[in-house]
């Protein structure tokens, strides 16, 4: 039932400001900070002699361009599969809706099991491509499917919102306009889209270069080809090394957040040209 | 706008803080519940599992009291820093001394000469490192210099990641080093070998896995035990398609354990953690220990046992005039071998 109240407290702002404080110290921001200072203990200089290191800079490149792929990937089938569950019904639409959810639930070494069963040379799919000479599992392209399977719900997730709010007029107008079906949706939804489309694939991105967890697993872990930044981390941490560690920690956050805050701007400077 | 509320909105915020208090709790009730923590590497959790529950026996026929002994089991690195960054762990039993050591080096919580207080180095059973192979052996892998030959493709788990795998690589280094009496030869050996290998897993199981569930590789190297238990597991499924292969020499992998003094002493648990792993050499905890296809040190129960384990000859890591340390610091350290090897492809 809803009623009719006076504004919020201010007492009810402190608790709440409080409790939100509380927790982003313990969880985030603490721990990040910690991350940071860790770092700093070998300097500037030491973090770039971390990566000076021939290994960890193809790891380095090999993470960022699959996570690059992967998130562009997903922002054709994330698009194309919100499109599709907001305009058209079909059966078990319920049921593909509800399993869109399950890369964000599942334990991601689970995913990554089952994907390396099934894409690697014995494996249903793998086998067949084995026949064509190509192989899945155990290369950057099985990376990449791995990548491409935790990534996509941030992209239908952002973007099915937005599409369920576009109102009805703005294509009827257009189409009544005289506009072809195409320039509609090039010229008129597009545009009111984007910023959303954007948004779920940085996030997807930023998701894919710290993937550990379902990567190793199909990866084959070779150094110099298949091996990811996490695992170099986990690497370090296995000789005790705590500082290269989080130094490697470090490069990948940061960059990570300098991701998210150009997509954001994009994503600002899109929304007020539209507005 | 107004400014529109539900009524049970502070309710949900009231039950919210009784709830973290009440988490809170049975967070802190659970940490005074763990009396007794073992922890331990992941292939010896069923070992421990029937260890325990015969310990547990014969320490209440003694002592008249009764206690629970809590597991943990995960990668040996992996366990070693959980117990420097202050999980209470009583006893530890690790896949390497070098782990250990690192406990010891940087948390102090064992005192520096752990290895004197235990019989055998404070080593209560040994494996060794052999090859298990597809059923009839197509290629023909007899000892490690078959396995570096073109055209075999090798399974073995990363030395960078994994403890287990560290055997591993010492094993074909010093079988190389001691049939051809050089460093660079055996060097040469272990990347031929690494040039072979198509999957490196992190882990000593998820190389079980590649090889025997997904049937990929010729060969994978792999521990004595881990290597009997995956035949054992086919067996119980009605399967035959595996192999075990004994090569010529191998490697003495010895897995070590040791009474966390400055925990156990401070949680009481002194002489509960000393008696447990006395107990590991008893006839008893000996001839468990060699059910779980582990070695047994004890010289009676391991004739009793030599049917499952073939008389190979085995090297010590000392027989190659190494300790755990150096031996870190020239193949696993950064830019040691192992990182040449990859460097050079």
């Amino acid at each position: 039932m809803l009623i009719e109240t006076r504004p919020y407290k201010k007492i009810h702002f402190g608790i709440s400001l409080g409790l939100t404080v509380f927790y982003s110290s313990a969880v985030v921001i603490i721990p990040l900070l910690g991350l940071f200072f860790h770092s700093l203990g070998i300097g500037v200089s030491g973090i770039l002699e971390v990566f000076s290191d021939n290994r960890i800079r193809s790891a380095l490149f090999l993470s960022f361009s699959v996570g690059f792929i992967s998130a562009i990937i997903n922002l054709f089938i994330g698009f194309l599969f919100a499109w599709v569950l907001v305009r058209y019904d079909f059966p078990f639409k319920k049921l593909l809706d509800t399993l869109i959810d399950l890369p964000f639930t599942l334990p991601t070494a689970v995913a990554g099991i089952a994907l390396t069963t099934i894409y690697s040379q014995k494996g249903i799919i793998g086998s067949y491509f084995e026949a064509w000479g190509i192989k899945i599992a155990y290369t950057p392209i099985g990376i990449v499917i791995a990548l491409v399977f935790i990534g996509f719900p941030f992209v239908v997730r952002t973007v099915q919102p937005v599409i369920e709010e576009l109102p009805k007029e703005l294509e009827e107008s257009a189409r009544c306009l005289g506009a072809t079906p195409f320039q509609t949706f090039y010229k008129v939804l597009l545009p009111e889209l984007w910023p959303s489309i954007l948004a779920g694939t940085g996030m997807a991105f930023a998701r894919s270069i710290g993937e550990y967890g379902s990567v190793v697993f199909i990866s084959g872990n070779i150094p110099g080809k298949t091996e990811i930044l996490p695992l170099l981390i986990v690497t370090k941490l296995e000789q005790y090394e705590y500082e290269k560690a989080t130094s490697i920690a470090l490069v990948m956050l940061l960059t990570s957040f300098l991701f998210m805050f150009l997509i954001n701007l994009l994503q600002d400077r899109a929304s007020k040209k539209l507005s | 706008m107004k400014k529109i509320t539900r009524i049970s909105t502070l309710k949900p915020t009231i039950s919210a803080i009784l709830c973290i208090f009440l988490s809170i709790g049975a967070l802190s009730s659970l940490a005074a519940e763990s009396t007794f923590l073992h922890v331990s590497f992941d292939p010896t959790r069923e070992l421990y599992e029937e260890i325990n529950k015969s310990f547990l026996k014969v320490w209440k026929e003694k002592k008249g009291s009764e206690f629970a002994i809590q597991q943990s089991h995960g990668g040996s690195g992996k366990q070693a820093r959980a117990v420097i960054d202050g999980l209470d762990a009583d006893v530890v039993s690790l896949a390497l001394s070098y782990d250990i050591d690192s406990i010891s080096a940087k948390s102090g919580l064992i005192d520096a000469n752990w290895q004197k207080k235990l019989p055998n180095n404070s080593v209560p059973y040994y494996s060794t490192i052999v090859f298990l192979v597809r059923k009839s052996n197509p290629k023909k892998i007899k000892d490690w210099d078959d396995i570096v030959k073109p055209g075999v493709s090798i399974i073995t788990p990363n030395p960078k990641t994994s403890g287990g795998a560290r055997w591993n690589y010492l094993a074909a280094y010093g079988f190389a080093k001691r049939k051809y009496k050089s460093d660079e030869k055996a060097t040469d050996f272990v990347k031929a070998l690494f040039k072979n290998t198509s999957v490196l897993d992190t882990g000593a199981r998820g190389s079980t896995t590649t090889f025997v569930q997904r049937g990929i590789g010729d060969v994978l190297i792999t521990w004595e035990n881990e290597a009997k238990l995956s035949l054992d597991e086919e067996k119980r499924s009605g399967k035959n398609t595996l192999e075990v292969v004994y090569p010529s020499e191998s490697i003495k992998a010895e897995t070590p354990v040791a009474v966390v003094t400055k925990t156990a002493t401070e949680k009481g648990n002194l002489e509960k953690a000393t008696t447990y792993l006395e107990f590991l050499y008893t006839k008893e905890g000996q001839s468990i220990i060699a059910k779980h296809f582990f070695r047994p040190t004890d010289a009676a129960t391991a004739k009793a046992s030599s049917k499952e384990f073939p008389n190979i000859k085995l090297f010590s890591l000392s027989d190659l005039g190494e300790t755990w340390d150096s031996a870190q610091k020239k193949h696993f350290a950064d830019a040691g071998v192992f990182d040449a090897i990859y460097k050079t492809q």
